[in-house]
């Protein structure tokens, strides 16, 4: 990062450059908490699907492999042009930057209405929400209702943060707008991205989980 | 419109007196501000879960019950739990004493993260409000450890209300744990190395990596119960092929570490008390030190001891008992080391030290006990009955409370700017110790002979113990009410304090009492380790 | 006020000796630290001019020293009382068994013969007793402190305790697992016999149809004789299709399952073929067991899987 011993920054700090790495140490450490936060849902999923094989595979197979794989394919291309935008800013790039984050943010928009505006729209019109009108029935009911239990809470908690993540980016964007950033700062660009990547992450898990593993042949 | 807050005689220049207005206090990122507003909070909450106490041991009284519904008993005693554990206990030497010493005994400004310090405190009122509204609508009637299908499908209480309510709750402790964390790592004052850093901060800093690292866990356990409430099915349902157990281990692998959550920065406290009025360095430091690291690490180890009996593998059980044990050496180690702070020391008896030598008694008392627990044989017998509830409140009660009034009178000056009576500090510290022993210690007793947890009406032969308790507790209960009322008055009428009216080591005692808000008008530099007291001798053979 | 809790099983006295151990270490402990702490108190308060001398400065053996003591303590405290746990809950393989189920706010036992009680548990001294728990509704406790025992009662499944008593009296039941409104209402009593006496009680509260007995009726009307054949001789015989398990002889003995775990055939084990059969398929057998989960109530497998062990192996001719 370029010298910014002369840029403002809280009076706590001792310079611009102290500030700005403790802000990120600050998001590393928020992002272990999560890593907790959803670790303990991955366990009690691999938990309940260990003593519930058949029903969870069942359920497997009523999910939409074309829609996940490519959501999966949009998050990854929106973390890799959010970092994109990241790197030109710290070439002092503006205009770059703001194309990125408004490329990356349109890719995550376009995640949340392909997961809930059409494949949950098509799993609650299958009757795959737990409850008494459930598709499967029989002695597999049990464990494929578990299963999507797993699958609501988990890609319910997934969509929550994308929101949180989108509105992030969306003030990026304003922000750099407004001319805030340079080579000199962009702490919060830096931030925002490791906040979006870590999302990422996440369905990086939640996508075998939810579509390949039971899928069977 | 803004309105004028009542200056308790603060000096001219102080945080205190830097903006008068309800705005200034409302939206302050100034730490020692926010932890006077957290201050507040708290000891609200402690007698909300008092009072729920107090009308437990009340109920006690006669063995078919004075209070005639058994269902309002056990709400009772479900929101003393959660109160006390998760807007009392877990909180409070953290954001009180912890957000105003922090950063003063780093040597720093303030937090790394003052707007995210201020967050949390509103977190924190939030969830304390939704908490009390589902106690003002009927309250929860699970107990605070909400076992399922208990809570998930039998309760007929405001479950969801309450673990909403501890949920948001949760992202406050989070939020304190991380910067507490940052700013140890990042805002340390020139030349204070980790090994120059006071107890209190390792103490602070163990308990904030619990805090980042367990809360989570609690925060997906209590989502899912929440949906399997609402949903009516769910993970934890055995009818649809879900586990019970799982719920179980779920919570407990958060709410074992939060114990010690509750007890490490206690810890701390004490382990800055005692060198000061024993004028002495610390005995051990080191080990001191990597102890509170040691037992943040083995408290992840130990949850299963809370399910000897719930119905897991044999093998499970002997692996969490041996490691039960291991968590224990620590702190014992800790206790040893304090009382060789003591040796060859130049003891005073102030309010502080009466406090902390009460810690160190009940504290052992309590820790003693878990030894019984943990030993497998005798925890069969011993388990969901009073010994259980005695243990716990010898620990966190007899310890963890009587640590926060400690640390509360030791930097009350600094805090204020006023001296708070001295004799009353003392008869509070000694009544305390009386009345707690007097309503605990018939507990070991009655849980021996078997008389269960959480029961309403019980049978006559516990009568006797029980009445001692209830006894003991309007005891308890006056020593509890006696410092809020001379505190009180010391904020008005109290003598002012000077920078460091025990002579004192540590860079908090270095800025006025009360402080300016930016607590060092210029940036201290450390040149040696804590607890510089001299060495007995010489104070002896020079004067 | 009572001050002690009778030794009313074999193991309680164990279990006293540990406790009593550990309340004289603790006495010990607490003597040394509330000793020095006073002895401190007094012989450095600040006024005092006994002489202090130097500070020892290499610490670190006092400190390893103590560590170490009482890391050996502990370890010898976890072997003592993993020792006892272990014990207590391996019953042994001629205890009588008892069956217990739980519910809000009564406990239901069963005796093999078919007497029933509610909040009371009669059983004859001088012999091991097992209980085999589970509940129909919420995780309730079992606990009775005369005989130092306590478990929890899952809904689901079965958990057992065992104890043997050989001093005749009445003894305090609780339910130790909050369970809700009446949880301090679910007490009863736990009632140890002479030999002689517990027949009596038997004739007199029998109704006159065994646990077994009336397990072969519902096995009938269950359909289980279908596949496994009357009698559960195993299926494939004349006027059954499907190719099962013969039953005769299972209860206790060893069965190898197609994941090649080999298990013993217990109460558990039956009740989870009953309920989720497709969790522990046996090997060499078609997987078409279908589950009755939901279908049969806690009372009525009780009755089924006595009948099951009740059945004897056929002898070879």
């Amino acid at each position: 990062m370029a010298d910014a011993s002369y840029l403002p920054h809280e009076f706590q700090y001792s310079s611009a450059r102290h500030q700005a790495e403790t802000a990120i140490a600050g998001m590393w450490l928020f992002l272990a908490t999560e890593m907790l936060f959803f670790g303990a849902l991955f366990l009690s999923w691999i938990y309940s699907r260990h003593w519930n094989q058949a029903g969870f595979d069942a359920g497997a197979q009523q999910t939409n492999l074309t829609i996940g794989t490519v959501n999966t394919a949009i998050l990854l291309a929106s973390s890799f042009v959010y970092s994109a935008g990241l790197a030109f800013i710290e070439i002092g790039n503006k205009r770059r930057l703001i194309q990125c984050c408004a490329v990356a943010w349109m890719l995550g928009f376009a995640f949340l209405i392909l997961k809930f505006g059409v494949e949950w729209h098509g799993d609650f019109h299958k009757h795959l929400f737990p409850g008494s009108h459930f598709a499967i029935t029989g002695p597999l009911s049990g464990g494929a209702q578990l299963f999507f239990i797993f699958y609501f809470v988990g890609t319910a908690l997934h969509g929550l943060h994308m929101i949180g993540g989108l509105i992030l980016v969306g003030w990026i964007i304003l922000r750099a707008r407004r001319d805030e950033f340079s080579p000199g700062y962009y702490t919060p660009v830096a931030a925002v991205g490791l906040y979006w990547s870590f999302v990422d992450v996440v369905w990086i898990v939640l996508y075998p989980l939810i579509y390949l593993v039971g899928r069977g042949p | 419109m803004s309105a004028v807050v009542v200056e308790a005689g603060a000096v001219e220049g102080s945080y205190l007196t830097d903006g008068v207005t309800l705005r200034s206090w409302l939206l302050t990122t100034d730490h020692k501000r926010i932890a006077l507003l957290y201050l507040g909070s708290i000891t609200l909450f402690f007698f909300v879960g008092g009072t729920a106490a107090a009308l437990i041991r009340y109920n006690l009284i006669t063995p078919q019950g004075m209070i005639a519904s058994a269902e309002t008993y056990n709400r009772l005693f479900t929101v003393h739990g959660v109160v006390m554990v998760w807007f009392f206990l877990i909180p409070a030497v953290p954001v009180t004493l912890g957000n105003f010493i922090v950063p003063l005994m780093l040597g720093a400004r303030d937090l790394a993260f003052p707007k995210l310090n201020l967050a949390s405190w509103y977190l924190f009122v939030v969830a304390g409000v939704v908490v009390l509204c589902s106690l003002f609508a009927g309250g929860a009637d699970t107990g605070w450890t909400f076992y399922t299908p208990l809570s998930s499908s039998y309760a007929r209480g405001h479950v969801v209300l309450t673990v909403v309510g501890i949920f948001i709750a949760g992202f406050s402790s989070i939020a304190t744990g991380l910067n507490f964390i940052v700013t140890i790592h990042r805002l340390r004052a020139p030349g204070m190395t980790w090994y120059r850093m006071p107890v209190f901060l390792w103490s602070l800093y163990a308990t904030s990596v619990i805090l980042v690292l367990a809360t989570p866990v609690l925060a997906m356990t209590l989502l899912l119960l929440g949906f399997e409430r609402i949903f009516g099915i769910g993970v934890f349902d055995p009818a649809l092929g879900g586990d019970p157990l799982l719920f179980q281990h779920l919570f407990w692998f958060y709410s074992h570490p939060a114990v010690y959550v509750m007890i490490l920065p206690g810890f701390g406290v004490i382990s800055e008390i005692i060198p000061a009025f024993s004028r002495k360095r610390i005995f051990g430091y080191k080990f001191i030190v990597w102890c509170s690291v040691a037992i943040a690490v083995i408290s992840f180890l130990v949850w299963g001891h809370h399910m000897f009996v719930a119905g897991t593998a044999l093998y499970s059980a002997l692996v969490f008992s041996i490691l039960s044990y291991m968590v224990a050496v620590p702190s014992a180690i800790k206790v040893f080391n304090w009382i060789g702070t003591m040796h060859k020391g130049f003891i005073l008896f102030d309010a502080p030290m009466l406090y902390a030598l009460g810690f160190i008694g009940l504290f052992t008392i309590g820790g003693l006990t878990g030894l019984f627990l943990a030993a497998l044989g005798a925890d069969v017998h011993l388990t969901q009955t009073y010994f259980v509830v005695a243990h716990f409140h010898y620990v966190m009660v007899g310890g963890m409370v009587s640590a926060f009034f400690a640390g509360l009178h030791y930097w009350w000056p600094k805090i204020t700017g006023r001296i708070y009576p001295e004799m009353w500090g003392r008869a509070g510290a000694l009544i305390i110790f009386i009345g707690f022993n007097l309503t605990f210690f018939p507990q070991f007793i009655l849980g021996y002979l078997g008389m269960p947890r959480r029961y309403h009406s019980y049978p006559p032969e516990f009568e006797v113990l029980n009445v001692l308790s209830s006894a003991g507790a309007t005891i308890l209960a006056a020593g509890y009410l006696l410092p809020l009322a001379y505190l009180t008055w010391s904020l008005f009428r109290g003598e002012r304090a000077s920078a460091n009216p025990w002579r004192a080591t540590g860079l908090e005692w270095m800025t006025p009492s009360p402080p300016p808000t930016v607590n060092f008008v210029s940036t201290p530099v450390v040149t040696e380790g804590p607890y510089a007291y001299p060495a007995p001798e010489i104070v002896q053979h020079h004067g | 006020m009572r001050l002690w809790l009778p030794e009313a099983s074999t193991t309680a006295p164990e279990i006293d000796y540990l406790i009593l151990a550990l309340v004289l270490i603790s006495c010990a402990v607490l003597a040394l630290v509330f000793g020095l702490m006073l002895l401190y108190m007094f012989k450095y308060r600040a006024g005092s001019d006994v002489d202090r001398g130097a500070l020892a400065e290499k610490t670190w053996r006092l400190e390893t020293g103590w560590t170490v003591a009482t890391l050996v303590a502990f370890f010898g405290l976890f072997l003592w009382g993993a020792n006892l746990y272990v014990r207590l809950f391996q019953p042994p393989a001629d205890a009588l068994k008892i069956y217990i189920i739980a519910k809000q706010w009564m406990w239901k036992a069963e005796h093999a013969g078919g007497q029933r009680e509610i909040n009371a548990v009669h059983f004859p001294v001088g012999r091991p007793i097992q209980l085999v728990m589970t509940s129909e509704d919420v995780i309730h406790d079992f606990s009775v402190p005369a005989f130092r025992i306590k478990y929890d009662v899952l809904p689901g499944r079965y958990e057992t305790v065992w104890f043997h008593s050989d001093r005749p009296g009445t003894y305090h039941l609780f339910c130790t697992q909050f369970c809700g409104t009446d949880h301090a209402h679910m007490v009863g009593d736990i009632v140890a016999m002479p030999q002689a006496d517990y027949q009596k009680w038997l004739e007199r509260n029998g109704t006159g149809e065994t646990l077994a007995a009336a397990g072969k009726t519902l096995f009938m009307r269950y359909g289980c004789s279908g596949c496994h054949g009357g009698n559960g001789v195993g299926g494939n015989q004349s006027g059954s299709t499907v190719r099962a398990p013969p039953l005769a002889g299972l209860y206790g003995s060893p069965v190898t399952l197609t994941d090649g775990r080999v298990v013993t055939a217990d109460d558990r084990y039956i009740r989870d073929c009953i309920l989720m059969p497709d969790t522990q398929r046996v090997a060499s057998y078609p997987p078409v067991m279908p589950s009755f989960s939901g279908q049969i109530g806690e009372e009525d497998l009780l009755d089924i899987i006595s009948y099951i062990k009740s059945l004897a192996p056929e002898k070879p001719s």
